[in-house]
């Protein structure tokens, strides 16, 4: 499996995504990254910096923060902003919890996931973003398969899958009624070997967690857990040091580590290719049930 | 490394997602984790088997009715090359869909049951692929398991289909016959022991061995410019780029280029795409290029070699297909959207609407609704610099947008 010529990157993605960018700039009066951290936005990034090169990234960064982040993600986060010269947005999870508008869930599955939708429909509408750019890619999920590029969310941020648009060749129709916003999604036919590869060719940096480092973990249910002052754990449940590292970036209370030496991109990548699990195998929000993240995109999620 | 798009297409037991699940199957792209859950859905619906079609149906309602509902993007590698599969529903009634799935592909895949042979949706799935011109065709006869690898039964199918390519008006320039079982996986990624009368090349040998010129020499260079880039920096004081994408053909550091509506001329710069200078680009590349004069552009300019400019079009025929719920009306203003240009338009007239099973012109039929296929004429406010679709398919389609609901009402090519 693992074969040399599988580690160049389709130089034809980086075209595509790149003219997304530049419509969505075009098309709309206030469109936005969403940034979460993780390696998916990371890519965004780049791919913003360099569609408008010599010019600015004409989009500020969002970031949805649930309070229950990896701080190797923030600190990544603040660095990555400061060093571009971008503008950073954060809304708190924690404000929608003090104000009412959503409840902590509680037992030993309790994560913010689930919250922080509302957290950013409410920034969505405060901030008067029409357009939202997201790293979601359709091979992470079956629902995500069905996403289009320009994807229209009505006034409650919904995602309507049985009245989408039809997107033909490369023409994007980003006509919205006011109240509604769209969704962006410029790395859609990306794979996740395909984000590790760019991220490789261009030589970008991540957050550490992505690498093997030794952290304080749990068993459950046969995955992983970080051990954190956010996870609810049992009396059973007595956290163990272990070299591990984390597929996804997502919080501490829904992303499973998996064991692994991999300290740098290429054995990373070397062992995507001989994965038994895929990415999102390792979100504990994607198990819930067959049809979670369609229920979750419906509400509005990311 | 290339990429390769493909829409597949096949009625509603064609077997078109078990072929694509065995494709991945085949090629090692389920992880393990997405296999198990494969096996306890088949469990639950009492399947004895692992179905891999449930891999690809990725709406509550599409599990639950068994079918394909919307389009639905699949990938997978291989060490040649990455493919991505627009696999779309085959019933008329998604006809829309069809055409959507088959906008970007470079191969058309159409099956068909060994058993049933060509059926009216095989009809409507080659008229698709006729209509946009896809370069690759490839029937694959599938269910072979079903007529005992018969090698007749499969060679009156070819013949059949043969009959049906004669009479159409384009031809795509590479068809291909495969006979395939895709339950048990025959010539799928690899040759069938079976099926020892074929001596082709299985279905992914086959897609492995497409070849494409993307310097695309045979149509007419044309660069779409979606906006211009001022810094107004210091280091960048008069930097004036325009970004764009390159939609056919190819442009050279020093060509000669007219920048269209306002027909005026200069040269090539620089060709850029972020940090690095390139010497030229050829079609679907996103570059930045800056000129030596200061001419008159701006979003929705169009570049192009003065000897070869498109025309300037305010008044055009075009086969459509109408994809929004209410019918076209003609006299309506739309928008018209050319690559990134929106212009407002009225449809003068409705020719004639085209029966897409029997591929015959119904002359007396003036109206279009959803999943309808017709000729129509159309006015438009202002010129749009297109191709007709025949001579150049990436400058030669359009899509109407309504604007009062803002949905995607129909896609056309111009004649």
């Amino acid at each position: 499996m693992t074969n040399k010529i599988q580690w160049e990157f389709p130089q034809a993605l980086e075209d595509e995504a790149i003219y997304i960018l530049r419509e969505t700039a075009a098309q709309f009066e206030r469109p936005a990254i969403l940034f979460s951290g993780g390696k998916d936005s990371i890519t965004i990034v780049r791919l913003a910096q360099k569609a408008f090169y010599p010019g600015k990234v004409p989009f500020p960064l969002l970031h949805i923060d649930t309070g229950h982040n990896f701080p190797e993600t923030i600190q990544f986060r603040d660095w990555l902003v400061e060093s571009l010269g971008l503008e950073l947005i954060v809304r708190n999870v924690q404000d929608s919890i003090d104000q009412g508008k959503v409840q902590e869930e509680t037992g030993k599955y309790a994560s913010r996931n689930a919250l922080q939708t509302v957290t950013l429909l409410d920034a969505i509408e405060e901030l008067k973003f029409d357009a939202c750019i997201g790293g979601a890619r359709r091979d992470e999920e079956k629902a995500r398969a069905k996403e289009r590029i320009f994807s229209v969310r009505d006034e409650f941020g919904q995602w309507n899958a049985k009245m989408q648009r039809p997107e033909l060749f490369d023409m994007l129709n980003g006509k919205i009624h006011l109240g509604e916003n769209v969704r962006v999604f410029p790395i859609s036919n990306w794979t996740e070997l395909d984000v590790w590869n760019y991220i490789r060719r261009e030589n970008l940096q991540i957050p550490s967690i992505y690498f093997s480092h030794e952290r304080e973990i749990i068993e459950r249910d046969g995955m992983y857990w970080p051990y954190s002052p956010f996870l609810n754990t049992t009396e059973e449940e007595v956290p163990f040091r272990q070299k591990v590292r984390f597929r996804t970036v997502g919080d501490m209370t829904c992303t499973a580590a998996v064991i692994s030496e991999a300290d740098k991109l290429e054995d990373i990548i070397g062992e995507i290719l001989e994965a038994k699990i895929s990415e999102r195998g390792a979100r504990i929000d994607d198990k819930r049930s067959e049809a979670a993240m369609e229920k979750r995109k419906q509400a509005g999620y990311f | 490394m290339e990429v390769l798009r493909i829409t597949t297409s096949g009625s509603v037991d064609d077997g078109k997602s078990t072929l694509i699940g065995r494709l991945l199957y085949d090629t090692h792209s389920i992880p393990q984790d997405k296999m198990e859950a494969l096996h306890a859905a088949s469990k639950r619906k009492g399947l004895d088997f692992t179905d891999l079609s449930l891999l690809t149906d990725g709406l509550v309602a599409e599990r639950e009715q068994g079918i394909t509902i919307d389009v639905a993007h699949i990938y997978f590698s291989t060490p040649t090359r990455k493919y991505i599969i627009a696999d779309t529903p085959g019933h008329i009634e998604y006809t829309r869909n069809m055409v959507t799935g088959a906008s970007n592909a470079q191969v058309s895949l159409i099956l068909i049951d060994a058993r049933k042979g060509i059926v009216e949706q095989t009809y409507r799935h080659f008229f698709i692929a006729s209509l946009l011109r896809i370069p690759y065709l490839v029937v694959c006869v599938n269910k072979m398991d079903l007529v005992e690898y018969n090698e007749a039964r499969f060679n009156q199918i070819v013949e059949d289909f043969q009959a049906l390519i004669a009479s159409a008006s384009f031809k795509a320039p590479s068809i291909k016959f495969i006979p395939i079982s895709s339950l048990y996986g025959e010539n799928l990624a690899t040759r069938s022991e079976k099926i020892s009368w074929y001596s082709g090349e299985s279905l992914l040998e086959y897609l492995e061995q497409i070849t494409f010129d993307h310097a695309d020499n045979s149509h007419p260079a044309r660069f779409k410019v979606q906006s211009v880039i001022r810094p107004k920096t210091e280091a960048y004081h008069d930097f004036r780029g325009f970004a764009g994408k390159v939609v056919s053909g190819h442009f050279n550091v020093g060509d000669e280029i007219i920048s269209l509506p306002s027909q005026q001329k200069s040269r090539i710069k620089t060709i850029e795409q972020f940090e690095t200078q390139l010497t030229t680009a050829e079609a679907r590349q996103s570059v930045v290029i800056t000129l030596e004069d200061e001419i008159d552009t701006s979003r929705g300019s169009m570049f192009s070699k003065p000897e070869n400019a498109p025309a300037l079009l305010k008044e055009l025929s075009a086969q459509v297909c109408w994809m929004d719920q209410q019918k076209l009306v003609p006299g309506k203003a739309y928008l018209f959207q050319h690559g990134i240009n929106r212009v407002k338009a009225k449809v003068q007239q409705i020719e004639h609407v085209i029966d897409v099973t029997s591929n015959k012109i119904l002359e007396d039929k003036k109206e279009l609704g959803l999943n309808d296929i017709g000729k129509i004429t159309v006015k438009l406010a202002h010129p749009i610099f297109a191709d007709s679709y025949d001579a150049n398919p990436a400058n030669g389609a359009f899509i109407l947008i309504d604007e009062f609901s803002n949905s995607t009402v129909a896609v056309g090519f111009v004649s």
